[in-house]
């Protein structure tokens, strides 16, 4: 099968110490990989070095086929970052505004938004459920609802790869699970690739197709069956010993009361 | 004062230049006070007195000086300071403001050199310290015309990447906009527009223009478009009205304008606050 990413053989280093060693990954189309890991295991780095945020030191990325570096096809990736819910809330911008400045990218400079634009913003914004929303401002929001925005703003530009770092940060509880249901959606049902760095082991394991354990070695790489085997003897490589796994296989929205 | 306008160009120069910068400042003081860079402005004008500073100074020992505006050098300090705001910001990356104060004190100790070079005020000076309006000239006014033309074309063609860059540095990076050079584009016209608008409301208050009326907008505006209107609204109130009750009144102008729109950013306060209490009261 064709692989969005592929990762061969990465290090990388900030000053002495290697957060990632010798990663090699392959990511194939519509799949919905979800990278797991405690802080501090590069998890982010790794993804910044995806986005290009960061320089690869040793070792190969390649996006869509292309060599990082060489790589110019930017709105092919929807990126959904970690900070997104540390924003200045204050700042005046409409869910409407803030969706359409998705699209800067993909139009090109000196180019001014036409209609057909706002068409494509509505629907972003239907796809996650926030209609309704369209004209408050992003600061009136709640943490859940921002980030449905921002997830919005990356697939506005019709990204073929939608990368997440820990989107569920600051999304209460009990909006998580319909988040990664949203999610599951957009895989399923647009064909959007998804990579998304995450805590949440035992919410996500139901709704995604791969899942890759990270602490500085990529420890597991292999679909969800393979990984409810392994998941224990992984889980305590990854994290150290004695770690308690919560498994949810309630029915979606049904345990709750 | 209308029917002064139509027969004195000095009036003519001050109503045009006026409506001008009650247009230009506001509208990139709202980029400007969104990516929490207020200070930029006070900076940036202190950098242009000492440009003005030196441009005066050689008009004294250089008789080929005499009769060059001593704004375009000003305009060279201040593109000059904004370049190296810049580079301070990115030695500094995680005290970002502290490029603010180390310019700011830079172009004021400059300035003060300069001065006592020269030895000591002139009027010339004072009237660029606060602003004076009635002084604009012809070339002054054309040359914020020309100023006005080629911020508000670059403000339209980079809107969207203007609006990315300030609403969320890192996902514009990300998604490969050249967000070096369009922050470098908007910096050059900061400066170009705090040394025009020092014509008006002088050095010490150039940064009033630009985030005063922001203050007052983003307290009411929904969305960025609309906050840009209420800032250009306030902003040329504030202008227009001050203009007005100082030509009436006897006032300095710069000082009347800037109290004009401490008065709106009151009300708007004011409004707010009573608009909140009746949604409240209605409510339950």
């Amino acid at each position: 099968m064709e692989s969005i990413i592929e990762i061969k053989n990465v290090y990388y280093q900030y000053e002495k110490d290697y957060v990632l060693e010798n990663i090699s990954l392959s990511i194939p189309k519509g799949a919905f990989l979800a990278i797991v890991g405690p802080n501090g295991s590069g998890k982010s780095t790794l993804l910044k070095l995806i986005l290009g945020l960061l320089k690869v030191q040793t070792g190969k990325i390649y996006l869509f086929g292309q060599e990082q570096g060489k790589f110019k096809d930017w709105q092919k990736i929807g990126y959904v970052s970690q900070k997104a819910n540390s924003f200045n809330t204050g700042f005046p911008a409409t869910v409407f505004e803030v969706v359409a400045s998705g699209l800067t990218k993909k139009m090109g400079i000196f180019k001014v938004f036409k209609k057909e634009h706002s068409a494509q913003v509505v629907e972003a914004v239907e796809a996650v459920g926030m209609r309704d929303f369209i004209h408050r401002n992003i600061g009136e929001l709640s943490g859940g609802q921002q980030q449905r925005v921002f997830i919005a703003r990356a697939l506005v530009s019709e990204p073929e790869l939608l990368i997440l770092d820990e989107p569920t940060v600051g999304v209460d509880v009990e909006n998580v699970n319909n988040f990664y249901q949203m999610l599951a959606h957009l895989n399923k049902n647009k064909g959007i690739t998804l990579l998304m760095v995450t805590h949440d082991i035992g919410t996500v394991s139901d709704k995604v197709s791969h899942v890759a354990c990270l602490n500085k070695h990529l420890h597991f790489h292999g679909d969800t069956n393979q990984f409810e085997q392994m998941r224990m003897e992984e889980m305590s490589k990854v994290y150290g010993h004695d770690v308690h796994l919560l498994t949810h296989h309630h029915e979606h929205g049904g345990a709750r009361q | 004062m209308i029917q002064g306008i139509f027969q004195y160009e000095f009036l003519q120069n001050a109503f045009l230049t006026g409506i001008m910068i009650g247009f230009l400042a506001p509208l990139l003081g709202v980029f400007i006070v969104v990516r929490r860079l207020s200070l930029i402005a006070d900076a940036l004008s202190h950098v242009t007195l000492a440009g003005i500073a030196a441009s005066l100074l050689m008009e004294k020992y250089f008789s080929a000086m005499t009769g060059i505006n001593p704004l375009y050098l000003g305009m060279v300090f201040s593109v000059g300071g904004s370049l190296f705001i810049e580079k301070l910001r990115s030695v500094y990356s995680h005290y970002q403001e502290l490029a603010i104060p180390i310019i700011l004190s830079g172009g004021i100790g400059l300035g003060v050199i300069f001065i006592s070079l020269a030895n000591g005020f002139n009027t010339d000076l004072f009237s660029y310290l606060f602003g004076s309006v009635s002084a604009v000239s012809r070339t002054d006014l054309m040359v914020i015309l020309a100023i006005s033309i080629i911020v508000v074309a670059a403000v339209l063609l980079l809107y969207k990447e203007l609006f990315l860059l300030s609403f969320d540095e890192e996902y514009a990076k990300a998604s490969g906009i050249a967000a070096k050079s369009i922050h470098f584009v908007f910096i050059i016209m900061v400066a170009l527009v705090i040394a025009a608008s020092m014509r008006v409301v002088g050095i010490l208050l150039v940064s009033s223009l630009m985030t005063l009326p922001v203050a007052a907008s983003i307290r009411i505006a929904k969305g960025f478009k609309q906050t840009i209107f209420f800032s250009i609204l306030f902003g040329e109130i504030s202008v227009l009205g001050g203009l007005f009750a100082a030509y009436h009144l006897d006032l300095a102008p710069g000082g009347t304008i800037v109290i004009l729109s401490i008065f709106i950013l009151l009300m708007v306060i004011f409004y707010k606050k009573i608009n909140v209490k009746i949604y409240k009261a209605g409510g339950v």
